[in-house]
C-alpha cells in the first residue's frame, strides 16, 4: 500500500465514523417515541400532512355548498347547517390550511434550503404543530355536534355578539382560532430567525434563495397582521363573556371597529397566503428553465413592496359601509396599486422562461395553470378595487368567483406544483406523470367550469351566503354548471390524493437532484438522511449546485463545517445577519414529549374556557405554565461543557452566545414586535372611539385619574430599572446583587400592577356600563398582564441564578428578561399617557 | 341552456320542499347587467369596458407565458426579458391603472349626489324591511317589504338597522349600502325606466339571510302620487261577515301586538305594517307570491318557511279561523 492510498482509506474510515455519529445523533426515534420528535423533517411533515387533511375537509364542505346550490329551492341542507358549513369552509381554508401550510412547508424545507440541520427552536416548531392539531380538531369537530360557528368567517358583530343568535360556535371560533394564531405567530418568529441567523457561511443577504426572502416577508407580515386580529378577538370575547360593550352601539360601541381590526388582519392575510405560493413558483420555474431567476432584485423588491402595500388596503372590504368618499378614493388607489408589484412577479417568471430553455413537466403544468387562473383573479381584483364597481360586486357571487380565482390560482395550484416538485425531496420517489396530468386537467377544467360562470351569477344579482334561492332569476343553470364543475375539480383532487397515497414501495428511488435544480435543498440523499446535510457548505452563489462545481461531493465527504457530532449533540451553525459569517455553533434541543404536553395543556385552557368550565381552565393554566417553565428550564440557555469547539476547516466557534448574538434574543425581540402590534391595535381602538364619539372620553375627570396611574408607572419603571441593574451587576460578576434586585423588582412590578388597576377601580368605572370604562379597563388589564408576566420572568431569572444556570459569563436569561422589560416599560408609558393624560387634553 | 330539462328538475325539487313551496321570484328582475337606474347604467358600462380590458391583458400575459414555455422555449436575448419586466410589469400597468382609476373615481361624486326631495327611510330588520316615505311636502307614510319609486327622480334612502348588519341592494338600480346598527347611511337611487325589480339583503344577517328580499316598483310620477295617497289612507273596513270575523280573530289571536293595520285597533310596531298588505307584490319579505294560499301557509307555519323568524306559527288555529284571517288580510288593498 502506498502512503496516499493509506491516507485515502483512513480518510474514508474517518468519514464513515463521522457519518455514523451524525446519523445516531439525528436519528428519528422509533415506536411510540416517534411522536416525541422535534426535528424539522418530522414536524414539518406532520404539519404539512395535517394542513392537507384540513384542506380536504374544507373542500368537502365546499362541495356540500355546491350541492345545496345546484338547483333552486333545494333543501339538502337546512339554513342552520348551511350557515355552519359555509362559515367553517372559509374558516378552515384560511386558518387551518392556507396559513399553516406555508409555515408547515417552510419548516419542512427551509433548513435544507439553507443547509442548516434544523431550525433554531425545534421544540417551538413541535409546540406550534401540536397547538395547530388540537385547535384545528376542536374547530372542525364542532360541526359534528351541530355547534360549529355560523356567523361567517368574518364574524361580524352584532350578529355574533348576540348570545341568542350565536351559540358556542362563536366562542369556538374566537378561542380555537386565537389559540392557533398564537401558534402561527410562534412559527413566524422561528422562521424569521431561521432565515436571518441560520444560513450557511457565505450566503450573504443577496444570495438567499427566493423562497427564503418570501419566508422573511410573509413571516414579517404574520407578525404584524395577526396581532390586530388577536386584539379584536380579545374585545370580542370580552363582550360575549363579560358584556363589555365594545361593539354595542347602544352603549357607545361600534360594530365597525371589529371590521377594521378584522380586515387590517384580513387583507394582509390574502397576501400571506399568496406570496408563499409565488415563492414556490420562484423555486420551480428557474429549475425548469435551467437558468437563474431573471431579475432577482426585481422580484425581491416586488415581494417586499406587496407586503408593505397589503397593510394599506383593508378598507376595500368595507366600501359599502358608508365611509367618506375621500377614504374610498384613497383605498381604491392603493388597492389598484398593489397590482403593480404583483404583476412584476409574474413578469419575472415569464422573463425567466424566455431567457432559459424551458422544459415541461407536471410541476410546470400546474405553474402555468396557476398563472392562467390567478391572472384573471388579479384582473377582477383591479375591477373590485374601484369603489363604484365594488358597490355592485361586493358580497355577490362575483366576489366568490374573484377570491377563488386568486386563492385556487394563486395558492392551491402553486402548492400542488410544489407537491409534485418536492415530493422526491421528501420521499425519494417521484409522483406519477400520467396521474399528474390527469389531476391537472380535471382540476383546471373543473375549476373554470365552476368558477368562471360565478362572475355572471354575481352580477345577475346573486348575493353570497344564501342557503337557497328562488328559480326564475337567471341563476338556475349558472349554479348547476358551477356545481358540475366543482365535482370535476374534486375528481382532480381525488386523483392527486390517490397518487400521493398509492404504495410506492416497488418504485425505485430517484437519482439525487432529480430535476437538476440549483439550490441547496437538492443536496439531499435519496432516500434522505435525518441529518439534513452531511456538512454545512460555504456558499458563493444563488444557485450553488449549478455554479459551485463538485459541491455535492465535498459536502458528502464532510469537507465543510459540522461534519461530525463528537459530543453527541445536535448542532447547527449560526451566522451573521447580513454577511452570513459563522458566529456560533448552536446546540439545538432534541426530542421530548414536553412540548406536546405544553401544547395539550395550553389547548385545554382555551377549550375549557369555551365551555366556561373555569376551575378546569385555571388548573390547566397553572399546569401549562409549569410545563412551559419546565421546557424552558431544561431546554434553553444550557451552559455548554466547554466554551467553544472546532467546527471544521480550522474554525473554532463559541457554543454559547447571549444578547444580540444569540438566536433567543432575536426571537424575543421579534415576538415583542408582534406584541406591540397587538397593543397598538388596542390603542387604535381607543382613538377610533375618540374620533366617532363626542363623549369619548366623557370628560377630563372621567377616567382613572392621574395619581394612581402615575404611581403605577413609577413602580413599573423602577422594576424595569432594577432589571437593567441586575443585568449589569451580573455581567460584573455580582451575582448576589442580581439575586437581591430581581425579587425586589418583581415586588415593585406586582405593586405597580395593583396601582394600575386601582385607578379605574377607585374611580368606580363599570366596564359593562359604556365603552369608555370598558376601554380603560382593557388597556389597564393588558398592561397589567404584561407586568405580571414580567414579574414571573424576574423570579425565573432569580431561580436560574440560584441554580447557577445564569452566571456572569452565561447570561442569556437576564438579557432576554431585560429585553422583554424594555417593551413592557414602553407599553406602560403609553398606557398611562393614554389613560391619565389624554382625557385632560381631549 | 337545457331549459326544459332544468324546468323538470326544478319541478322535482320543488316537491321536496316540506311545505310544498317554492320561493317567489315573480317580483321582477334582479340583475346589475340589466340596468334601470343611472348608477347601475354607469357601473354596467364600467364593467363592460373593464371586461374588454381584462380579456386583452389576460390574453397578452398568458400568450407571453405560453410562448416562452411551450411555443418557442428559449434561450432568448436577455434584453427582451428586461424590457418585458420594465414595460409589462411596470410601464404599461402604471398607465392603464392610472387611466382606469381616473375613470372609476370620477364617477363617484356624481353617483352619490343629493336627492330631489322624496326621502325613504328603510330599516333592515331580521328578516324584513320597514319602509317610511317622507315626502317633500311633509307627509310620512309607513309601509313594508316593498319600495315604490317615481321614475326619473333622485330619491334619497336613509338606511339603518336596529338589530344586526344588513345591506340594501337593488342590482338593477344601484350598488349596495350597508345598514349598520348605531349608524345611518344614505343611498340615492335614480330609476331611469318603469318596471318591477327585486332587491335583497346582501350582508349575511343570520339564519334566514337568504330569505330577506323586497319588491321594487318603479312607476311614473302620477302613478306614484296616486299610489302614495292610497297607501297613506287607513284600511278599508271589512265589508262582509266573513271578513269581519277575520278582523275580530286577528285582534283576538293577538296579531295586533306586532302588526299595525291603520284604522283598526291593531297598532303593533314589532312586525311589518299590514294596512295595505293585499296591494303588495310579495309576502314575507319578497319570498312568497301574494296569494291567499301562500299567506295561509305563512301564518300557519312561518318558521318552516323562514327559519328563525320571530313571528310565531298559528297552525294550531282551527282551519276555518285561519281561512277567515287570511280572507281578511287578503282584502286589505
Amino acid at each position: 500500500m502506498t502512503a496516499s492510498a493509506d491516507d485515502a482509506a483512513l480518510d474514508q474510515a474517518r468519514q464513515q465514523a463521522q457519518a455514523a455519529r451524525l446519523r445516531q445523533v439525528w436519528a428519528t426515534p422509533g415506536g411510540w417515541r416517534y411522536w416525541s420528535a422535534v426535528n424539522n423533517s418530522e414536524v414539518g411533515l406532520w404539519y404539512t400532512a395535517t394542513a392537507f387533511v384540513f384542506l380536504l375537509f374544507a373542500g368537502l364542505l365546499g362541495l356540500l355548498i355546491r350541492v345545496q346550490l345546484a338547483v333552486p329551492d333545494n333543501d339538502v341542507l337546512s339554513a342552520e347547517l348551511y350557515n355552519q358549513v359555509f362559515t367553517l369552509h372559509g374558516t378552515v381554508m384560511m386558518f387551518l390550511f392556507a396559513v399553516p401550510v406555508f409555515e408547515a412547508f417552510s419548516i419542512l424545507i427551509l433548513p435544507e434550503m439553507l443547509a442548516a440541520r434544523d431550525l433554531p427552536f425545534p421544540r417551538l416548531s413541535a409546540f406550534g404543530y401540536w397547538c395547530f392539531l388540537i385547535g384545528g380538531l376542536f374547530v372542525c369537530g364542532s360541526i359534528f355536534f351541530n355547534a360549529a360557528p355560523d356567523g361567517g368567517w368574518f364574524m361580524y358583530p352584532p350578529l355574533t355578539t348576540d348570545l341568542e343568535q350565536s351559540g358556542i360556535g362563536a366562542d369556538i371560533w374566537l378561542l380555537g382560532l386565537s389559540f392557533i394564531e398564537v401558534a402561527s405567530i410562534a412559527a413566524a418568529v422561528e422562521l424569521i430567525v431561521g432565515v436571518l441567523k441560520c444560513r450557511p457561511p457565505g450566503m450573504r443577504i443577496n444570495l438567499i434563495p427566493l423562497y427564503g426572502w418570501y419566508v422573511l416577508v410573509v413571516a414579517g407580515m404574520i407578525l404584524f397582521a395577526f396581532p390586530p386580529l388577536i386584539a379584536g378577538d380579545i374585545l370580542f370575547e370580552l363582550e360575549r363573556l363579560l358584556d363589555w360593550p365594545f361593539f354595542d352601539p347602544a352603549r357607545g360601541g361600534d360594530p365597525l371597529l371589529w371590521q377594521h381590526l378584522f380586515w387590517i388582519f384580513g387583507h394582509p392575510e390574502v397576501y400571506i397566503v399568496f406570496l408563499p405560493a409565488i415563492a414556490l413558483l420562484a423555486m420551480i420555474i428557474p429549475t425548469f428553465a435551467q437558468t437563474p431567476i431573471f431579475g432577482y432584485s426585481w422580484i425581491v423588491l416586488a415581494a417586499v413592496g406587496t407586503g408593505f402595500l397589503s397593510f394599506g388596503l383593508w378598507v376595500h372590504h368595507m366600501y359599502t359601509t358608508g365611509l367618506p368618499a375621500i377614504s374610498l378614493g384613497f383605498f381604491s388607489a392603493a388597492s389598484v396599486a398593489v397590482a403593480i408589484p404583483t404583476g412584476v412577479q409574474i413578469f419575472v417568471f415569464i422573463a425567466t422562461l424566455l431567457v432559459g430553455r424551458a422544459t415541461f413537466s407536471v410541476p410546470m403544468l400546474f405553474a402555468c395553470g396557476a398563472l392562467a387562473i390567478f391572472t384573471l383573479g388579479g384582473l377582477t381584483g383591479v375591477m373590485v378595487a374601484l369603489a363604484p364597481f365594488d358597490w355592485q360586486a361586493h358580497d355577490s357571487y362575483f366576489i366568490v368567483a374573484h377570491l377563488h380565482h386568486t386563492l385556487i390560482g394563486g395558492v392551491l395550484f402553486p402548492i400542488i406544483a410544489g407537491i409534485y416538485y418536492f415530493y422526491p425531496f421528501i420521499t425519494g420517489r417521484k409522483l406519477s406523470d400520467r396521474l399528474g396530468r390527469w389531476a391537472f386537467w380535471l382540476m383546471f377544467v373543473g375549476f373554470n367550469i365552476s368558477f368562471v360562470p360565478m362572475h355572471f351569477t354575481g352580477l345577475r344579482g346573486m348575493p353570497r351566503r344564501i342557503f337557497t334561492y328562488p328559480s326564475g332569476l337567471g341563476w338556475d343553470w349558472l349554479n348547476l354548471v358551477s356545481t358540475i364543475g366543482a365535482f370535476i375539480l374534486a375528481a382532480g383532487i381525488l386523483v392527486l390524493v390517490l397518487d400521493v397515497l398509492r404504495p410506492k414501495g416497488r418504485q425505485p428511488y430517484v437519482q439525487r437532484n432529480p430535476w437538476r435544480a440549483g439550490t441547496l435543498e437538492w443536496l439531499t440523499e435519496m432516500p434522505g438522511e435525518d441529518w439534513g446535510v452531511r456538512s454545512v457548505p460555504i456558499i458563493t452563489s444563488r444557485y450553488p449546485l449549478w455554479d459551485q462545481p463538485d459541491l455535492m461531493r465535498q459536502v458528502d465527504e464532510g469537507r465543510f463545517y459540522l461534519a461530525d457530532a463528537e459530543e453527541g449533540r445536535r448542532e447547527t451553525l449560526v451566522t451573521s445577519v447580513l454577511d452570513a459569517e459563522p458566529m456560533q455553533c448552536l446546540r439545538v434541543p432534541g426530542n421530548t414529549f414536553l412540548t406536546m404536553a405544553a401544547a395539550g395543556l395550553t389547548g385545554a385552557v382555551f377549550i375549557f374556557a369555551t365551555f366556561h368550565w373555569w376551575l378546569a381552565t385555571a388548573v390547566s393554566a397553572v399546569l401549562a405554565l409549569v410545563a412551559i417553565v419546565a421546557w424552558l428550564w431544561t431546554g434553553t440557555a444550557i451552559i455548554p461543557e466547554k466554551p467553544s469547539k472546532p467546527v471544521g476547516r480550522g474554525l473554532e466557534l463559541p457554543l454559547y452566545a447571549s444578547g444580540p448574538d444569540s438566536v433567543g434574543w432575536w426571537a424575543m425581540f421579534i415576538t415583542m414586535l408582534g406584541d406591540m402590534a397587538a397593543f397598538a391595535s388596542l390603542v387604535f381602538g381607543y382613538f377610533f372611539y375618540w374620533t366617532i364619539r363626542p363623549d369619548f372620553p366623557p370628560g377630563p375627570d372621567a377616567g382613572p385619574g392621574v395619581a394612581w396611574p402615575f404611581l403605577a408607572l413609577s413602580l413599573i419603571l423602577a422594576a424595569w430599572a432594577l432589571t437593567l441593574a441586575a443585568r449589569r451587576w451580573n455581567r460584573q460578576g455580582l451575582s448576589q446583587n442580581l439575586q437581591l434586585a430581581l425579587p425586589l423588582a418583581a415586588l415593585l412590578a406586582l405593586a405597580g400592577t395593583a396601582a394600575l388597576l386601582a385607578g379605574p377601580w377607585q374611580a368606580g368605572l363599570q366596564p359593562q356600563a359604556a365603552v369608555y370604562p370598558a376601554t380603560v379597563w382593557l388597556l389597564a388589564g393588558w398592561t397589567a398582564c404584561h407586568v405580571v408576566i414580567g414579574a414571573i420572568m424576574q423570579l425565573y431569572g432569580l431561580a436560574r441564578s440560584l441554580a447557577h444556570r445564569l452566571t456572569p459569563a452565561h447570561d442569556i436569561d437576564i438579557r432576554n428578561i431585560a429585553l422583554y422589560w424594555h417593551f413592557t416599560a414602553l407599553t406602560a408609558v403609553v398606557t398611562v399617557a393614554v389613560l391619565a393624560l389624554f382625557p385632560k387634553v381631549a | 341552456m337545457g331549459g326544459t330539462g332544468a324546468e323538470r328538475r326544478r319541478a322535482g325539487w320543488r316537491l321536496a320542499w316540506p311545505a310544498g313551496l317554492a320561493l317567489a321570484a315573480c317580483s321582477g328582475s334582479q340583475s346589475a347587467l340589466d340596468p334601470a337606474g343611472s348608477e347601475a347604467e354607469r357601473v354596467a358600462q364600467l364593467f363592460w369596458v373593464m371586461l374588454i380590458g381584462t380579456g386583452v391583458i389576460w390574453s397578452l400575459v398568458i400568450g407571453a407565458a405560453v410562448y416562452a414555455a411551450r411555443v418557442r422555449p428559449g434561450p432568448h436575448d436577455p434584453a427582451i426579458s428586461r424590457r418585458l419586466i420594465h414595460w409589462g410589469g411596470i410601464g404599461l400597468p402604471v398607465l392603464a391603472l392610472t387611466a382606469l382609476l381616473a375613470y372609476g373615481l370620477q364617477l363617484m361624486p356624481e353617483l352619490r349626489a343629493a336627492g330631489d326631495g322624496l326621502k325613504i327611510e328603510v330599516s333592515g330588520e331580521q328578516w324584513w324591511w320597514r319602509v317610511r316615505y317622507q315626502t317633500a311636502d311633509g307627509r310620512s307614510i309607513v309601509s313594508a317589504n316593498e319600495i315604490r319609486l317615481p321614475a326619473g327622480e333622485r330619491v334619497e334612502l336613509t338606511l339603518a338597522s336596529p338589530d344586526v348588519i344588513h345591506s340594501l341592494w337593488i342590482p338593477n338600480l344601484a350598488g349596495k349600502v350597508d345598514m349598520i346598527p348605531g349608524r345611518v347611511n344614505r343611498l340615492v337611487l335614480e330609476p331611469t325606466r318603469t318596471g318591477n325589480f327585486r332587491g335583497v339583503c346582501a350582508e349575511f344577517c343570520g339564519a334566514s339571510h337568504a330569505l330577506m328580499a323586497f319588491a321594487v316598483v318603479v312607476v311614473t310620477r302620477p302613478e306614484f302620487e296616486q299610489w302614495l295617497s292610497q297607501e297613506a289612507a287607513a284600511a278599508t273596513g271589512a265589508s262582509s261577515a266573513e271578513l269581519r270575523r277575520g278582523a275580530v280573530l286577528f285582534e283576538q289571536v293577538g296579531c295586533g301586538g306586532c302588526h299595525a293595520i291603520r284604522g283598526t285597533a291593531a297598532a303593533g310596531t314589532i312586525g311589518p305594517d299590514l294596512t295595505h298588505l293585499a296591494s303588495r307584490r310579495t309576502l314575507a319579505a319578497g319570498i312568497l307570491p301574494n296569494e291567499p294560499a301562500a299567506l295561509r301557509r305563512w301564518i300557519a307555519a312561518a318558521d318552516t318557511i323562514k327559519p328563525g323568524v320571530r313571528m310565531p306559527s298559528f297552525g294550531m288555529l282551527p282551519a276555518a279561523d285561519l281561512d277567515a284571517i287570511v280572507a281578511y288580510l287578503a282584502s286589505l288593498e
